[in-house]
């Protein structure tokens, strides 16, 4: 019960800050609360099931795609593209995942590296239609969603800061009911020792293609909503730069914790945002944090307060 | 295209690709000695390459000496392996999943401290030997032929110093299990900062070799750890032997896609082929099943 409160408190937390942050901090936000849905999806994969991807990019950016495509050449609506960009991951992640989940640990990580690599280019090779480096602009193209009566425009702030709060909800909530099912404790128990969970009789294999399916459907979720938010889409989405972001986030927010993601992309955001308006040496910045705050906390902040403070943090 | 016969083409592709396949085998084989002895997968060790090369770029338009970059550089990375190694790694104490973000951090760092000294430029060093090779269908640099040379010499004597010396069988030792080793007195702590530096030294060596060939530019990393990472996954984890095969096979392919086929094609082709042999053979072709 605790634990719910604790996590509805920080959702409302978060919809109360757009009335109280200054206008030019909305997109920041939306930005942070799009990313840390991604990283939570992220955190699926490597929280609970124990499997290390450096290729969720790809992922993503299906869910960017398939969203930025459908209406750029058909013209479709927001939430019908929506659907179809989060259909989209999802069966691309089950194929990808009957695949690559034959291989575990190194080997794991190196084949979603690999796909993903495949993926930048296949966008950059179909460069006339996808735009490829340049990417398409979104922008005027996507007509405003009709909701029970209300006409919701997707250039508004306040639509804006809210539907990436609902994605951020949904990645959040999704984690936090993980955690309490039964499927959830057997994906737990894989990541401690997977030899006993076989001996148990589970099939380790659907338990994980679960958690990787889940995973890539929520970091698809938040491509789709990214594109339709910011009316963008760009091979630069699927490059190794945005396979990182998602595993720092993670591991820097605590891994395996329902509320590491949104911490560590959190960080992450403002520590760019504040280093890179000081000095065009932001990276720097950031990798001095980087290895500074692992070596203070290396399972990662909320790992560290779990152990040191608030035992039952999920 | 149809003044070279087919056979011409072909010697082309295989030289090219023997060059590639050297240079990746020197930065594949240091990767794999760190991640067979310490477990980690050190994301920054392509910077390690790019060090080499930009450094010694620095020593060579200085000196005018190409030796001497190709002492110098290797020895300016060999010190900042060693302070990674002290002040980073071991702290985190070579944590897996801690020593991932630790590295990334430090490529951050890396790549943009030379994005800041030396600048976002593709600069290339003269070759310090010109001469040409002639076959029948065209002449060959034989600087090239060179770093061909010179990585055999480098790859037998990693070879001599992993199976022959004592921190060598220190080295397999830890590698085969830590604890135990420890309990027969091998330093472990100093094994891990050996073997970290060996491997800096390996990837700085081919980044050196390769300014006069490709140019030195601070993203030259990205490209030689995606390599790496591949040698050192088909080679199978660990195995020296197989990373060898594994990196002749990978550059061989490269070299003949490239002389034929649109390079973003070709690395299509070659990625899915990777990634398909790993699906295949989980522990790698040359490796055992299962990872």
């Amino acid at each position: 019960m605790t634990v719910l409160l604790l996590h509805l408190a920080v959702l409302a937390l978060l919809a109360g800050l757009q009335f109280v942050v200054p206008p030019f901090q909305h997109s920041l936000l939306v930005r942070l609360m799009i990313l840390a849905a991604y990283a939570a999806g992220y955190n699926v994969l490597l929280g609970y099931a124990g499997l290390m991807s450096l290729g969720h990019a790809l992922f993503f950016a299906t869910g960017m795609y398939a969203t930025g495509l459908t209406i750029f050449y058909l013209h479709a609506g927001a939430p019908l593209a929506f659907v179809i960009g989060v259909a989209a991951s999802l069966s691309l992640t089950a194929v990808f995942g009957v695949l690559a989940l034959r291989a575990t640990g190194v080997a794991f990580l190196i084949v979603t590296m690999m796909f993903a690599q495949v993926g930048y280019l296949v966008a950059i090779y179909f460069n006339q239609i996808t735009g490829g480096d340049q990417g398409l602009v979104l922008a005027g193209r996507v007509p405003p969603i009709h909701l029970s009566g209300l006409l919701l425009p997707l250039d508004d702030p306040a639509v804006r800061y809210n539907a990436a709060l609902a994605v951020l909800a949904v990645a959040l909530l999704l984690n936090l009911w993980l955690t309490r099912t039964p499927a959830g404790r057997v994906l737990r128990a894989l990541r401690g020792d997977e030899e006993r969970v076989k001996l148990l009789g589970y099939n380790t294999f659907h338990y994980r293609l679960l958690a990787l399916v889940l995973s890539g459907g929520i970091s698809g979720m938040a491509g789709s909503a990214y594109a339709l938010l910011f009316s963008y889409v760009g091979a630069s989405f699927v490059s190794t730069l945005y396979s990182i972001y998602p595993l720092v986030s993670t591991l820097l927010g605590g891994v395996g914790t329902t509320l590491g993601p949104l911490v560590g992309a959190s960080f992450m955001t403002y520590v760019v945002d504040i280093a890179s308006s000081v000095t065009p040496g932001y990276l720097i910045v950031l990798g001095v944090t980087l290895v500074t705050v692992i070596r203070w906390a290396p399972d990662g902040i909320l790992g560290r307060v779990r152990a040191r403070w608030v035992r039952w943090l999920p | 295209m149809n003044i070279m016969s087919l056979q011409g083409h072909l010697l082309l592709a295989v030289l090219e690709g023997l060059v590639s396949g050297c240079v990746l085998a020197l930065t594949a084989l240091g990767l794999s000695l760190v991640f067979g002895v310490m477990r980690v997968v050190n994301v920054a060790h392509g910077e390690f390459f790019m060090l080499g090369a930009v450094i010694g770029w620095y020593v060579a338009t200085a000196s005018g000496h190409f030796v001497l970059a190709l002492i110098l550089a290797p020895l300016a990375v060999v010190g900042a392996a060693l302070l990674i190694d002290r002040f980073v790694l071991r702290p985190i104490m070579y944590a897996p999943e801690a020593t991932i973000v630790s590295t990334i951090g430090l490529l951050y760092i890396i790549q943009q401290s030379v994005l800041t000294i030396y600048g976002p430029y593709a600069r290339p060093v003269e070759p310090p030997v010109y001469f040409r090779v002639d076959f029948p269908w065209f002449g060959y640099s034989g600087y090239k032929l060179i770093v061909v040379a010179a990585a055999v010499v480098l790859l037998v004597a990693t070879w001599a110093l992993v199976a022959k010396t004592r921190l060598g069988l220190y080295m397999r030792a830890t590698q085969q299990d830590r604890e135990i080793a420890q309990t027969f007195g091998v330093p472990v702590g100093r094994i891990y900062a050996a073997a970290f530096a060996l491997g800096a030294v390996l990837a700085a060596l081919a980044g050196v070799l390769v300014v006069p060939v490709r140019q030195a530019h601070y993203l030259m990393g990205a490209d030689a750890l995606l390599g790496s990472f591949m040698v050192v996954i088909i080679g199978g984890l660990g195995n020296l032997r197989g990373t060898l095969a594994a990196a002749f096979l990978i550059g061989l392919t490269d070299g003949i896609v490239s002389v034929f086929a649109s390079p973003t094609l070709g690395r299509i082709i070659a990625s899915s082929l990777v990634a398909f042999v790993l699906v295949i053979r989980p522990g790698g072709l040359f490796g055992e099943a299962g990872a």
